[in-house]
């Protein structure tokens, strides 16, 4: 095995593309187990830590520019007014230690349908980008909903790999609930994350852990959209009604396809989804309705 | 292959380190400092909690690689010449440490906790401390170890101040 | 020369405190400052030069023939020192705590799933690892014997240890079996007399001990042919007794030395790397170290048995108790352990601290594929108790009565008779216990205008912020036997030894006693200073070059190897006093030592100990012995079966996110008899942990096997509580004296672990309404989506 340590993303480009069954390791929360338990060989070990860029963010136009390498506990703590859903879904990773080592990167990178981020991002709305790079072909886009390809595989070629994530600027409250079987430090048994684009009358939702991959629930989401618009709940903020939320939370439970594992039942996963998403809508809904009552 | 990194403030050197090992198997199997804990090695337990640059970190969950020229700080260097950290008498005082083979992880998330707020809730302890597994104590002799480590530290800043 | 002292033919003497850091006081751990500053050596921090590391290759399957073993292609590997399987075993190659069913290493089948095959000695984990995955094993898999029903029908089924190759268990897939008639037992014309009848088929998951410390040790091979093992266990002697034989040496020549303990709670009480290093060792002349990794750890112990249970109760329309019928079925997995123990507990104290005219009970351990069971903190009691209390709740609700009224109303007291026919001669305050927790204030009501998510089930997670929450409160109390019970001599020996060194009278006190964090080492400390009037204390490491101290288990280690270091320090008290008597002539009879020195009461300070010890040394070894028990009748387990009863009490508030079946225990209070406390801090500190080990059990906690196969071997799908879902634990510590024991004291460590499970669980169907027959109890309970 070898253990490469690029000193900078040209570097790490080039060493990806010499080595491309390298295992690329920064917050090492995912790599370091299958190490520890004889899970994995790879050929190398590919260590991010060295490069700057992957553990910067900025805002430009809008869009977060988060590294992959930023830590949880920096979102949680310089980006929970931008990207609220993103900043909720970080607070339940792991533990504080984990949190202060991992990051989105990884997340994407195992894409594991039980990652945290996932949901968040998918929430965030179809803009969201996941920007990957090789030596050989510079820089991509690939859009979070095509990303997830299958039950821990994403759309990556073995070149690449990923600088950071694009993420829209909340326009709206975001939420993110996660169902363990703990009160701390628990892999998701499922996870729901939703967020309110007023700007352009979007919703977006996101489940974890009940489908091979994070999806997003499509006709929930398409449901909810109508609604706000059909009844010009974006501009007064009124009241959604029990029906509403009550089909949206049928909705989102029907676009998951849980298996029962050692952590949960398929039946449970179902439950809770259906639960999780009438919650965050109600949380979200009443504080855009405060921001519209206030504002009035 | 080789790394070389500062534990506890000195230069440290470990040769035919494999690939795969961990900043914890170094340090307790290849420089001599067993006390951070080999309790999950899965990043579930925080028993082997150090700092990494200043950052409590799990060391399973380093690369032994990662750290090459990096700093890093064990429960071994914690107390200094003048005596034990406050926070680790708090805890043989509170009668927190049983076993105690949870306490450096415990000891390293604490002095990281009480460095950022020398006055946390009872609940932000439980938060700051919820990645340190105990299966000894129930955590209450924890709890009092941290409100005491806490009112110590605060008694100390107000008599100097 | 060593003598043994009956601790029931003393009478309670005035307990002297002449030092505050004697017994009743909370001195330090005098390991403490080693631990807080990372330097305390635990097993796995062992290293000596030129040392191997040991690893073990274990089967994937729970049930097959080994057809061939093929160790070619992991011997080539450079950096491996030795391949062994069963085959290189010089001696017995069988071991096990009551029954020797247990092959060191398999024998042409595995039982189990993780049954070690072969092991490994090589220079660095990583090899090992390698190694391991190089040997070549050629399997016949056969369906696994899981299920009640499979066990009970081996003609059908199969046989875990077929007929010929066992013999000390009775028949079939049963490995030990009781049986208890009280009364008239359960008749047709005793349920007659019941006015009310609740019955319930209940059920406990398998527990893990989940110590933190990971099994492991260093073997080094000693010149003279024999082996120095140091390593983290909870009976040295024990382990000494079953390794030798296998390494084909005799025991003497086999040193074990207690290496740092990372907690216990009954999973170091049988083997587990202690051959397989010490076979490696001998093999290859190096020393060799193992260290379980986590997910070996749960192949590598027995378990808390899982235990299915059927309980029927009859009372009076006023509530006094008129029978309980109770069938408790424990599986035991592949291998004995300690289920013959299990079994004699679930069978003797499965009625709970109740008086009951009537009873009939039975228990019985399967021998199954499933993983192995044994010793786990109140074994036996635990899985009863969940059982007898899910019943008084049941019975309550009938009646229409107070759950906690109708508790003490049939609450056993001192001077009842157990329905073993074992009169119960010291307190027994098991009404007082229920009083005391119910007294006690509660917490403030469920606030949902002052939200903090970390307060809410769920916390972080943020499923709630407050819809579905409910609060519920729930009491239970329980009862455990202290000590080795049916006849067993649990002896225990303390040296204590008496000197000058640098001018101050110092005690020494070398004991074989496990310390696994319950701070016994402090409590000896505490009563040699009590004995002997001095301040300086020091505790030899714990060996086998002094006699067993028995197992730190079954909450006996204060009262057994306590109650040794007392006689041992009392007879080197003697022993000074009759030394100054034969130098000074003294003829006063209210000699004692205090502050350093022989003080008369009536002429007040003789003479210095420094003075009068000189050069010379005291030092004397004890055996202490507690009064005899005997075996319980196999049909009627009828018999004085216990040495000491122990009970908690408590009650759980618990908030319940009904919609998601999330769980928040909001408090968690415990009221316990200790007869005395000899060290308050530590015992209110076993009382949390053993409520929090509970805890887990109530609602998290289980290990999970499909068709004989583990599926949660790690900490990330095993959970145990964490710091945000243990509550605040109040603890009412009472210190009624037991007559029979040593100061008084009773057992603590485990009570609490068997009362508190069943109180969580009330407190959550008080929450839902839900009957909830099984722990742990999971969401998928709570929400009807199992």
């Amino acid at each position: 095995m070898e253990f490469l340590r690029p000193a900078t993303w040209d570097e790490a480009l080039a060493a990806k593309a010499e080595f491309p069954t390298a295992l690329p390791i920064s917050g090492g929360t995912d790599v370091m187990v299958e190490m520890n338990f004889d899970v994995h060989r790879p050929s190398a070990i590919l260590d991010l830590n060295r490069i700057t860029e992957l553990r910067q963010w900025e805002i430009t136009d809008g869009v977060v520019r988060l590294g992959a390498s930023v830590p949880y506990a920096r979102i949680i703590n310089e980006l929970s007014e931008p990207l609220p859903g993103l900043a909720l879904a970080a607070h339940t990773v792991g533990s504080p230690q984990i949190r202060n080592r991992g990051g989105v990167g990884g997340n994407l990178g195992g894409a594991s349908p039980a990652g945290d981020a996932h949901p968040a991002l998918l929430a965030a709305g179809r803009d969201v980008f996941v920007e990957v790079a090789s030596a050989a072909r510079g820089t991509r886009l690939i859009a979070i909903d095509d990303f997830y390809v299958g039950v821990k595989r994403n759309s990556m070629e073995k070149d690449e790999l990923i600088l950071r994530v694009h993420i829209p600027v909340a326009d709206g409250p975001q939420q993110f609930s996660k169902i363990g079987t703990r009160n701390a430090m628990v892999i998701a048994v499922c996870a729901f994350g939703f967020a309110l684009h007023p700007k352009n009358g979007t919703v977006g939702t996101g489940i974890g852990s009940a489908a091979p991959t994070p999806r997003r629930a499509v006709a929930a989401e398409e449901f909810l959209q109508g609604v706000l618009a059909e009844r010009g709940l974006w501009e007064s903020g009124d009241l959604l009604g029990a029906e509403v939320i009550q089909q949206f939370g049928e909705l989102v439970k029907a676009a998951a396809s849980p298996i029962d594992d050692v952590r949960g039942t398929a039946d449970y996963r179902r439950h809770s989804l259906a639960v999780m998403a009438r919650r965050t809508l109600t949380w979200t809904w009443n504080d855009y309705s405060k921001q519209i009552r206030s504002a009035a | 292959m080789r790394v070389t990194f500062t534990a506890n403030g000195k230069p440290v050197e470990a040769d035919d380190v494999w690939e795969g090992e961990s900043l914890l198997y170094v340090l307790r199997e290849r420089v001599g400092l067993p006390g951070s804990k080999n309790a999950c090695e899965q990043g579930e337990c925080g028993s082997c909690t150090v700092y990494l640059d200043d950052v409590p970190v799990c060391s399973c969950l380093v690369a032994a690689g990662q750290v090459q020229d990096r700093e890093v700080r064990t429960v071994e260097g914690l107390a200094d010449e003048s005596g034990l950290d406050p926070v680790q008498q708090a805890f043989i005082d509170a009668g927190a440490v049983q076993c105690g083979f949870c306490t450096p992880g415990l000891l390293v998330q604490t002095h990281d906790l009480l460095e950022r707020e020398p006055q946390p809730s009872d609940t932000d302890i439980r938060e700051a401390l919820s990645g340190n597994l105990c299966r000894c104590t129930g955590y209450e002799k924890i709890m009092d170890a941290v409100r005491l480590a806490s009112a110590r530290k605060c008694q100390k800043v107000g008599t100097s101040e | 020369m060593s003598t043994r002292t009956i601790a029931g033919q003393k009478n309670l003497q005035d307990i002297r405190t002449g030092s505050k850091d004697g017994i009743g006081g909370s001195p330090l751990r005098p390991d403490g400052t080693l631990k807080v500053k990372g330097e305390f050596a635990y097993s796995s921090d062992l290293w000596h030069e030129d040392m191997l590391w040991g690893m073990a290759l274990r089967s994937p399957h729970p049930r097959a023939n080994i057809l061939s073993v093929d160790i070619s292609e992991a011997l080539k590997l450079p950096g491996v020192y030795a391949v062994l399987t069963h085959e290189d075993i010089p001696g017995t190659k069988f071991y096990g705590l009551e029954i020797q069913d247990q092959p060191a290493l398999a024998i042409d089948k595995v039982r189990y799933h993780g049954e070690a095959i072969a092991i490994v000695a090589a220079d660095h984990p990583e090899t090992a690892r390698r190694a391991v995955k190089k040997i070549k094993v050629e399997y016949e898999v056969l369906t696994p014997i899981t299920t009640e029903e499979q066990c009970l029908n081996p003609e059908v089924y199969g046989y875990v240890h077929e007929p010929h190759e066992f013999k000390s268990h009775g028949s079939g897939n049963i490995c030990h079996s009781q049986k208890l008639v009280h009364g008239g037992g359960v008749t047709d014309e005793i349920r007659a007399l019941a006015d009310v009848i609740v019955s319930g088929d209940y059920e406990v998951g398998m527990q893990d001990q989940a110590f933190l410390g990971p099994e492991s040790g260093l073997a080094v091979p000693a010149e003279d042919g024999g082996m120095d093992l140091y390593v983290a266990t909870q009976w040295l002697h024990v382990d000494r007794q079953q390794v030798a034989p296998v390494l084909g040496i005799p025991e003497e020549k086999l040193r074990l030395t207690l290496a740092g303990v990372g907690g216990a709670f009954g999973g170091r009480e049988d083997l587990s790397m202690q051959i397989h290093a010490c076979l490696l060792a001998q093999r290859t002349g190096k020393p060799v170290k193992i260290v379980y990794a986590r997910d070996e750890s749960f192949f590598g112990h027995v378990h808390r048995h899982p235990a299915k249970m059927y309980y029927e109760h009859g009372a009076t329309r006023d509530g006094k108790l008129v029978y309980a019928d109770a069938r408790i079925v424990l599986d035991g997995g592949a291998y004995a352990s300690a289920s013959p123990a299990v079994v004699g507990n679930a069978a003797s104290l499965g009625h709970g601290p109740y008086n009951i005219p009537n009873v009939r009970m039975e228990a019985i351990a399967l021998y199954s594929n499933n993983p192995s069971c044994g010793a786990m903190r109140g074994f036996g009691a635990v899985q009863a108790c969940f059982g007898y209390e899910t019943q008084m709740d049941k019975l309550a609700a009938e009646l229409g009565m107070d759950p906690v009224e109708l508790r003490q109303l049939n609450a056993m007291a001192e001077g009842d008779s157990m329905p073993t026919g074992q009169v119960i001669d010291s307190p027994a305050p098991v009404a007082e216990l229920l009083q005391r927790v119910k007294d006690m204030p509660l917490p403030p009501p469920l606030d949902l205008t002052n939200l903090d998510v970390r307060t809410l089930p769920g916390a972080l997670s943020n499923t709630t912020h407050g819809e579905g929450v409910v609060r519920g409160i729930g009491y239970s109390v329980g009862i455990k036997n202290v000590g080795f019970s049916e006849g067993f001599d649990d002896y225990s020996t303390a040296r204590v030894r008496l000197e000058v060194i640098g001018g101050e009278p110092v005690a020494m006190v070398h004991t074989a006693m496990a310390e696994v964090g319950q701070g016994g080492i402090t409590v000896h400390a505490q009563i040699a200073r009590t004995e002997l009037g001095v301040e300086q204390v020091t505790i030899h490491p714990a060996n086998t070059e002094v006699g067993s101290a028995g197992s730190t288990s079954a909450s006996r280690q204060t009262y057994m190897t306590g109650g040794a270091v007392k006689y041992a320090a009392e007879a080197v008290a003697q022993a000074l006093i009759a030394k100054g008597r034969k130098r000074y002539g003294w003829t006063h009879n209210d000699l004692s030592l205090n502050g350093g020195k022989v003080v008369s009461e009536s002429a007040g300070v003789l003479v210095s100990m420094v003075d009068l010890l000189g050069d010379d040394a005291i030092d004397l070894t004890r055996e202490h012995h507690h009064r005899p028990t005997v075996p319980f009748d196999k049909e009627t387990g009828q018999g004085f079966g216990h040495v000491q009863y122990t009970f908690c009490a408590n009650r759980a508030v618990v908030d319940v996110d009904v919609e998601l079946g999330l769980v928040k225990v909001v408090e968690l209070t415990a009221a316990q008899d200790v007869g005395k406390a000899l060290n308050p801090l530590s015992v209110v500190g076993q009382i949390q942990g053993g409520c929090t080990q509970a805890l887990g059990l109530a609602v998290m906690e289980e290990i999970i096997v499909k068709d004989g196969k583990v599926r949660n071997a790690s900490f990330t799908d095993y959970l145990i509580p964490t710091i945000l879902d243990v509550p605040p634990i109040p603890v009412d510590v009472l210190e009624l004296p037991d007559p029979n024991a040593p100061y008084g004291l009773r057992g603590v460590g485990e009570a609490p672990t068997v009362s508190a499970t069943p109180s969580i669980v009330a407190a959550i169907r008080a929450a839902t309404g839900l009957a909830l027959n099984r722990v742990p109890v999971r969401p998928e309970h709570l929400t009807g989506t199992l």
